[in-house]
């Protein structure tokens, strides 16, 4: 396992730039923008992420949070802006590319592989560190047993992080609910991601159940040193793991800073709560 | 440890695979032993390499269909290629290979080789297609393949081998012999196949599929079958594994095709039509999508069913749809299911098969 990070102070443009150990972000977004249907659904979008930051993206529904999440993946290829991945220009690189590069997501509404096990869910992810042909695979030359073994081990040992090694062979699409939710994000971190892009990870769990996924994110930004960017509309998980936050409202961003500065911050309570005056004038 | 959990029977995976290779190997041992001692009529030794040719067909297409997720309507095109490029490899060996059973296997090689080329063709347009688009534009390639073959002229002659589209301008010199003749087809070929070759090559075939299933290629083509976003999400390249499985499907095709010309005397292009595209797709629907064993039982059933039913004469094919719906439905129905899950004696050891139903 890699050393725990070292904190160092380094002039940097990440939200909490006295946490970044490495001079270069893992992630900079610079005046990222798309139009949609000639709406500009994210426009003049800027932020850089920490090599081992846990940030959240939060923003009431609509603003354009889980599009920032399809820029960044090229599930929506950025009408203007630049997205820097390790210092590298993203620029024409398709989904497949970016994530080999390093970026690795979950989905707001799940996106399993349902009809595979649980293991062969996390195996699939594992297809870019195999390296035997079909030839191998249908011999079963001794470099698929290997490898297969190999992968076999590295996902059992993934999944043991959720707690999930002895649903390794039950079919992913009959998991309950949390479980699908927590195989999402084992299935990301198998493709050896640099940055993770979590879209509501706690959605429709229970306070429970909220609070252990909690635990595992940490277990897992402590494990694996990566960047987190989470999109969340559960403000205690929010509030509670992030390092820094940045908010988001019809598509512009409104707010950025650690969790105490968002609470406090009147622009984020007017977007969340609507303004005061304007709420007396409607009662008027 | 791993290693053993690899080819641990109790899995259900494990256990289904091993269950479809005994049974194919019992199957052809009784049919082998019926035949040799001749309890099999005549007509019926005659089916078993077309059966296993069609059994072939069947697991090819459930590659396509059942494991990568895509409708392919033009599978007997495919078959086509193999079977002309088979029989006129297979003659051209003729003089050169004496020994038919190498023959026949080079035959069948080369055949897998020319329908994968052809496969490798029109999967670069057709896979940018998704899938109703995708069905019929397969449907369109496997009628264009029977057009061509249906104009395609191949003759040898001392000068080597010759060919010409549209009508015989081949011009071959004294003692050359026109091999293809356009609609005519290739007549005289030696019925080299046989039912072992058709045996070992459906054998192959499970374990080309088989093997493939449990390996990262086979992972993937069914993780882009389930969820192609996400697929794409973990970093799998969507277009080269779809082909893989295109190509892979129509080289077992050409194989498959090639040991069913052999088994006739005569082979003409239009014997590879939309008809029998459908029938083995039927093959693969009746037999379950991604199931292999239900594909190539269906395959033996539905090539023996129209021959059975050959004493009720004009209401044959009346009979053989109405068979064919009854057993669509009562596979369908969630009692007869049921019933058949409580014989199966692996039944309580997996619970989650039964919600997957």
């Amino acid at each position: 396992m890699k050393p725990k990070t070292k904190y160092v102070q380094v002039p940097s443009r990440s939200i909490l730039p006295d946490r970044d150990i490495a001079r270069e972000p893992v992630l900079e977004c610079i005046n990222l923008g798309i139009t949609l249907g000639g709406i500009k659904a994210v426009d003049n979008f800027n932020l850089t992420i920490g090599r081992t930051e846990i940030a959240g993206l939060i923003g009431p529904n609509g603003a354009g949070k889980t599009t920032v999440f399809n820029l960044l993946t090229k599930v929506y290829q950025p009408t203007t802006g630049t997205i820097l991945l390790n210092g590298k220009d993203t620029h024409g690189m398709n989904t497949m590319q970016v994530n080999k590069a390093g970026i690795a997501r979950t989905f707001q509404n799940i996106r399993l592989f349902k009809n595979l096990s649980v293991v062969d869910n996390v195996k699939a992810a594992m297809n870019n560190e195999m390296h035997y042909n079909m030839l191998s695979a249908i011999l079963r030359l001794p470099n698929y047993r290997r490898e297969e073994v190999a992968a076999h081990r590295r996902a059992l040992k993934l999944l043991s992080i959720f707690d999930m090694q002895d649903m390794a062979d039950v079919r992913a699409g009959s998991l309950p609910y949390g479980a699908q939710r927590r195989l999402e994000i084992v299935r990301a971190l198998a493709t050896n991601p640099s940055l993770l892009l979590l879209d509501e990870p706690a959605a429709g769990m229970n306070p429970s159940e909220t609070a252990d996924l909690m635990d595992n994110i940490r277990k897992v930004h402590e494990m694996f040193q990566i960047a987190i960017v989470l999109i969340e509309h559960d403000m205690s998980l929010v509030m509670n793991i992030c390092e820094g936050i940045c908010v988001l409202n019809f598509g512009q961003v409104i707010a950025k800073g650690t969790p105490e500065e968002i609470q406090s911050n009147p622009a984020v309570i007017e977007a969340y709560l609507g303004r005061q005056s304007s709420h007396k004038e409607k009662e008027a | 440890m791993t290693m053993r959990r690899l080819i641990n029977l109790k899995r259900v995976e494990a256990r289904r695979i091993y269950l479809t290779y005994f049974i194919v190997i019992i199957a052809y041992v009784i049919c082998q032993t019926m035949s040799s001692t001749r309890i099999l009529s005549s007509t019926m030794r005659g089916m078993l390499v077309p059966i296993c040719a069609y059994m072939v067909m069947s697991i090819s297409l459930n590659l396509v269909v059942g494991i990568s997720g895509e409708l392919s309507l033009g599978h007997a095109g495919f078959m086509s290629v193999g079977a002309f490029s088979g029989v006129a490899a297979a003659i051209l060996m003729q003089s050169v290979i004496p020994f038919a059973p190498v023959r026949l296997a080079l035959a069948m090689i080369i055949a897998a080789i020319f329908a994968a080329i052809a496969g490798f063709l029109i999967g670069i347009p057709v896979l940018r297609l998704k899938g109703d688009y995708l069905a019929i534009v397969t449907l369109a390639f496997g009628e264009i393949i029977k057009s061509i073959l249906n104009n395609f002229y191949m003759g040898m002659d001392s000068g080597g081998i010759q060919f010409s589209m549209l009508s015989d301008t081949t011009r071959l010199l004294p003692g050359g012999k026109l091999i293809i003749r356009g609609p005519m087809g290739i007549s005289g070929i030696q019925k080299i196949a046989t039912f072992p070759a058709g045996f070992i090559l459906v054998m192959i075939s499970l374990m080309i599929v088989f093997n493939l299933v449990n390996s990262r290629s086979g992972r993937a083509f069914m993780a882009i079958r389930d969820d192609r976003i996400a697929a794409e999400s973990i970093g799998l390249d969507i277009t080269k594994y779809k082909m893989m499985a295109f190509v892979l499907s129509a080289a077992m095709a050409g194989a498959a095709g090639a040991l069913f010309a052999m088994n006739y005397s005569t082979i003409v292009a239009n014997k590879f039509d939309f008809n029998t595209s459908i029938l083995i797709l039927v093959f693969v629907v009746l037999g379950g999508q991604g199931n292999m064993l239900g594909g190539i039982i269906a395959a033996a059933a539905l090539t023996i069913l129209p021959e059975k039913l050959r004493q009720f004469s004009d209401y044959r094919m009346l009979l053989y749809a109405v068979i064919l719906i009854v057993t669509m439905l009562g596979t369908n129905n969630q009692d007869i299911r049921n019933f058949f899950a409580k014989l199966n004696p692996f039944r309580h050891k997996e619970p989650e098969e039964e919600e997957a139903a």
